[in-house]
């Protein structure tokens, strides 16, 4: 398997008193899609936010290296870097004054791209990656907060594929949903890992079991296992990971 | 079920009393605003007609006139005003809400509060001695900077506070896109800010028109037409203030106008306000 992301020795700190990661290594494989699992506070969320640099945007630092595709993470602008990876967070979060068609092109457009030749298309096809062009597709003026929870996280799903990036972070992206609109975003998952690499922070093992090739169990600020998410869920070869796994903690 | 004893209806009792006493409250803080308007309509309405919009003062002794020349400084005035104060202000108030470190941000906060509190006469003295003295004269730009002075807090205040009632989501959703923080503040967090901001901008414009001490030494006043921002400038309250302490019936009536014009001024202000930050959408 190739390799997108490789982390090496990857410390997290919230101001220095924090010890958030601890020693964590993991190659990312391209093109899958990689759950990350452990209790509240174990570090999930502050590892994805490494891979796009929002780790430090909240005053957080890091140690060790992370290489996209061989290049330093950390030596890369992080708006440059922003944009070959893209982030879904827990809560659906379009921008409240701008209609649904400039939240999808709202990267493009503040980043330059104003041409609306060039844009529209992409918005539609941004749209339909997402699977919400038929439903939104007659009322792309009204403003994106009109729009349902599930809608507005699939809005917010476009909005990170307009970039057109090659790697998408996803936060918890449907715990703030219903089962029906999860059920969407999930099937939406297995279709972008055609094209994308997907990492998702998820807090139901179900929805790992369901949506991942790759799955890493993280426990206290350390990555106790990664592996196929098939073996991980039959056969883990730490205690702990079963003991999670099973419902027995956490 | 157990019976409604005594502590039900003294619980009962009160809620109907605290509702009560708020209403009153709430009446008593706009019964003076009534007066105001009752007043200022009942007694400056019949002299309100097209002349005092189009017409100059007339010279003492002669009846009549209008003061086209004091509506037209007023807006001069309040542009100068809002033209300096407003972009200080907004800017300040992004910069202590987006960009400020935390010691020298606490510090400006701390001085904008202080200088909300200073006594407008105060900030009249100091346009006077920055502007005035040098230029040997009063002038339109000393007055206009006077009320800048005067708005600056009120715009920072309230900017800053509008900014940081944007959820961080929002900031976090502009930078994933990979779009520059500066960008993501300017074209989106100030977006989503901008109506309470505007509140802020026209409470500061508000509270500028409405000052006569720090215009009475900087702006000083003018009987004749004049838009030019180096020379004195007549106003609308500086025109209450002359009119009103005037032996003459007819400029006691004339104050009253002006002050009936002033009022509108400021509704037509707030009206217009209203209409450019309406939302472009329907919210359900």
């Amino acid at each position: 398997m190739e390799n997108i992301i490789s982390v090496k020795n990857l410390n997290a700190y919230y101001e220095k008193k924090s010890h958030v990661l601890k020693n964590v290594n993991i190659d990312i494989p391209r093109n899958k899609v990689l759950a990350i699992i452990g209790p509240s506070g174990c570090g999930k969320s502050t590892f994805i936010r490494c891979l796009n640099r929002m780790h430090e945007v909240v005053g957080g630092t890091i140690t060790g290296s992370i290489e996209l595709e061989g290049e330093d993470l950390m030596k890369t602008d992080p708006v440059l870097l922003r944009k070959k990876v893209g982030m879904v967070f827990q809560k659906p979060n379009p921008f409240p004054t701008m209609s649904i068609y400039n939240n999808v092109a709202a990267g493009l457009k503040l980043n330059g791209t104003r041409n609306k030749k060039t844009v529209a298309p992409i918005v539609e096809k941004s749209l339909k990656q997402a699977a919400l062009w038929d439903e939104v597709k007659d009322s792309l003026d009204i403003s994106g907060i009109n729009l349902s929870g599930g809608q507005q996280q699939r809005l917010c799903i476009a909005r990170t594929l307009a970039v057109d990036p090659n790697v998408i972070l996803m936060d918890e992206p449907a715990s703030a949903l219903d089962p029906i609109s999860t059920s969407k975003i999930e099937d939406l998952i297995f279709e972008l890992k055609n094209d994308y690499t997907i990492v998702i922070v998820t807090h139901n093992m179900q929805q790992a079991a369901r949506v991942s090739d790759y799955t890493a169990f993280f426990y206290m600020g350390e990555l106790v296992e990664f592996s196929e998410t098939r073996k991980m869920f039959t056969s883990p070869d730490n205690k702990k990971t079963e003991d999670y796994i099973s419902g027995r903690f956490g | 079920m157990k019976e409604k004893g005594f502590f039900y209806y003294r619980k009962k009792a009160v809620n109907y009393l605290m509702i009560f006493l708020s209403f009153a409250a709430a009446l008593a803080a706009i019964i003076p605003l009534a007066f105001i308007f009752y007043y200022t309509v009942s007694k400056g309405a019949q002299y309100l007609n097209l002349s005092f919009f189009t017409q100059m003062p007339k010279p003492v002794g002669e009846t009549g006139g209008g003061m086209a020349n004091a509506i037209v400084g007023t807006l001069i005035l309040i542009g100068i005003g809002g033209g300096i104060g407003v972009p200080v202000g907004i800017m300040t108030g992004i910069y202590l809400s987006e960009f400020g470190n935390k010691k020298f941000a606490a510090v400006v906060r701390f001085m904008a509060d202080i200088l909300s509190g200073v006594p407008s006469i105060v900030v009249g003295v100091v346009a006077y001695t920055l502007i005035v003295v040098p230029m040997k004269h009063f002038s339109a730009l000393a007055g206009g900077v006077a009320l800048a002075i005067l708005m600056i807090p009120t715009v920072t205040r309230t900017t800053e506070e509008m900014i940081k009632l944007v959820p961080q989501s929002i900031r976090e959703a502009g930078l994933a896109l990979g779009i520059p923080k500066w960008k993501t503040t300017l074209m989106i967090v100030l977006r989503t800010a901008w109506k309470g901001i505007a509140t802020g901008v026209l409470l500061g414009l508000s509270r500028a028109a409405g000052e006569t001490a720090p215009l009475l030494f900087t702006a000083l006043g003018n009987r004749f037409w004049s838009t030019s921002i180096g020379q004195p400038i007549a106003s609308l309250t500086v025109y209450i203030y002359d009119y009103a302490k005037s032996p003459f019936e007819d400029w006691n009536n004339q104050a009253w106008t002006a002050a009936l014009v002033l009022i509108l001024l400021i509704a037509l202000l707030s009206l217009l306000f209203k209409i450019i930050t309406r939302s472009k959408y329907k919210t359900n």
